[in-house]
């Protein structure tokens, strides 16, 4: 049974499987749009987050390091409260839409970015802060100079939320609604099709996310070099 | 084209700082006149950095004043006193970028701060480096690139604090033809030194720092050759002082 269904799962990668294709598709639409919304976010507030000095900042570093492991399932309840109809944001009919998606994985993602940011720009900014000072450039007119030296690690820490985002399926599920070729994502088509013990889309998505997580780890790994030859 | 307004004579007065409730900067009175070369020496802590980085505006006084001649040292928006520090900062890109980010951040359009990197890294030989990672370079080339990545701002006044404190012989005496160039040039110099030598060397005028105040200050031969105070007598005698 395996056997066939990894040669179905192999034969649906091979011809683009229009269905399986359209999963692949939103999924990384979805993916995409909510890292790069926490990327323009997050990495200007990790920064500043970085640099500036205010009381309860501390508390605040706690609070967005506990938030990169959030519960993707309670991500997914908070957004679903706020769209729902009886919601703050229920007039807006953004439930069960791709939107719903992005908005829950962005929060997912979000605090991984500033999280991160922050720790590679803390350092940054204390051996640049002298420099940057003398030619003129404090407060938020260094940001721009500090991101951009970070961004070896920086592109690290977007891939390792792109990872995250990728795999949840608690979040997606809850606001999404799992609708056929509306809002079905490889991880909420993985389980559904699973307990339907249609195991070759399974299979073939599975094997689409290894993919997809070996390649992110290659992608690191490269990054990492590059950035050491390149920026020293 | 350069400004002929100058911002030169930079005037402290009565500079102080406190820090915890200690004094490390008490009374310090200064003049930097056009072109000089001012050497800043004594023992570690004596308070030779502090008072660089508020001369250049990096850290404010307690007490005291730093007045030049125009603004706060800028002219035409621009600030015209530059610092080196010990340890050389370098952006995590190349050499040439290091010197047009500088150039930017002064104001300059980034084709012009091209072409001013390139004629600056001409300059003072280090175009080879243009394209390497400033950071891979070594330490006495990374000194270089941060002089010139400073004089690209073409400064009236050049902070340097122990701008050859790590460097070989050979290396400092590099560092020391490119600040004997940029005086040429009619840059003055303000550094600070451990290296009576290089003092001799460079400056016209040396002020010697101990816990915090001046204790002696005049031309280099006097104070190296015949100190009046018994601070300056110690140190420039080799003694261990602190």
């Amino acid at each position: 049974m395996a056997d066939g269904a990894f040669a179905s799962a192999l034969s649906m990668i091979l011809t683009l499987d229009a269905e399986f294709v359209g999963i692949v598709g939103l999924s990384l639409r979805v993916t995409l749009a909510a890292v790069l919304i926490a990327a323009v976010i997050g990495m200007p507030l990790g920064a500043l987050l970085a640099m500036y000095r205010f009381p309860g900042r501390g508390i605040l570093i706690v609070v967005v390091n506990a938030l990169m492991g959030l519960p993707p399932v309670v991500a997914g309840l908070i957004v679903y409260l706020t769209l729902s109809r009886s919601g703050p944001l229920g007039a807006l009919g953004m439930l069960f839409t791709p939107t719903a998606m992005i908005v829950a994985q962005t929060i997912l993602v979000l605090p991984i970015v500033i999280a991160l940011t922050r720790q590679v720009v803390d350092e940054l900014w204390s051996e640049y802060r002298d420099h940057l000072t003398s030619l003129g450039q404090t407060g938020i007119a260094a940001v721009p100079t500090l991101l951009f030296d970070a961004r070896y690690p920086l592109g690290i820490a977007l891939l390792a939320g792109f990872g995250r985002a990728s795999a949840e399926v608690g979040a997606v599920m809850i606001v999404g609604g799992n609708i056929a070729h509306h809002t079905r994502m490889m991880t909420t088509a993985i389980a559904l099709e699973t307990s339907k013990g249609d195991l070759a889309l399974a299979l073939g998505l599975g094997i689409v996310l290894l993919c997809l997580t070996f390649s992110i780890n290659v992608v690191v790994y490269g990054a990492s070099r590059v950035g050491r030859q390149m920026a020293g | 084209m350069r400004d002929t307004a100058t911002i030169l004579p930079l005037t402290a007065e009565s500079l102080a700082f406190e820090a915890d409730g200690k004094r490390l900067i008490d009374r310090v009175d200064l003049t930097v006149g056009r072109a000089e070369r001012i050497a800043f020496i004594g023992p570690n802590g004596a308070g030779k950095t502090l008072t660089l980085r508020m001369l250049h505006g990096l850290l404010a006084p307690t007490a005291g004043t730093v007045r030049w001649s125009r603004d706060d040292g800028t002219v035409a928006g621009r600030k015209r006193h530059a610092m080196v520090f010990q340890k050389p900062v370098m952006l995590r890109r190349t050499a040439r970028a290091n010197v047009v980010h500088a150039l930017a951040a002064a104001g300059h359009g980034r084709g012009e701060a091209a072409d001013r990197a390139e004629a600056v890294l001409r300059r003072f030989g280090l175009d080879r480096l243009a394209a390497r990672p400033a950071r891979l370079l070594s330490g006495g080339e990374q000194q270089r690139l941060a002089i010139a990545r400073a004089a690209a701002l073409e400064p009236e006044l050049l902070f340097l604090d122990e701008p050859s404190s790590a460097l070989d012989p050979g290396a400092t005496r590099q560092v020391e033809e490119m600040l004997g160039e940029l005086h040429a040039a009619g840059v003055a110099l303000v550094f600070a030194t451990h290296d009576l030598g290089q003092a001799r060397r460079i400056a016209d005028r040396i002020v010697m720092f101990h816990k915090g105040r001046v204790v002696e200050s005049g031309r280099t031969a006097n104070v190296l050759d015949r100190p009046e105070t018994a601070e300056a007598k110690a140190f420039v005698s080799g003694e261990l002082l602190w």
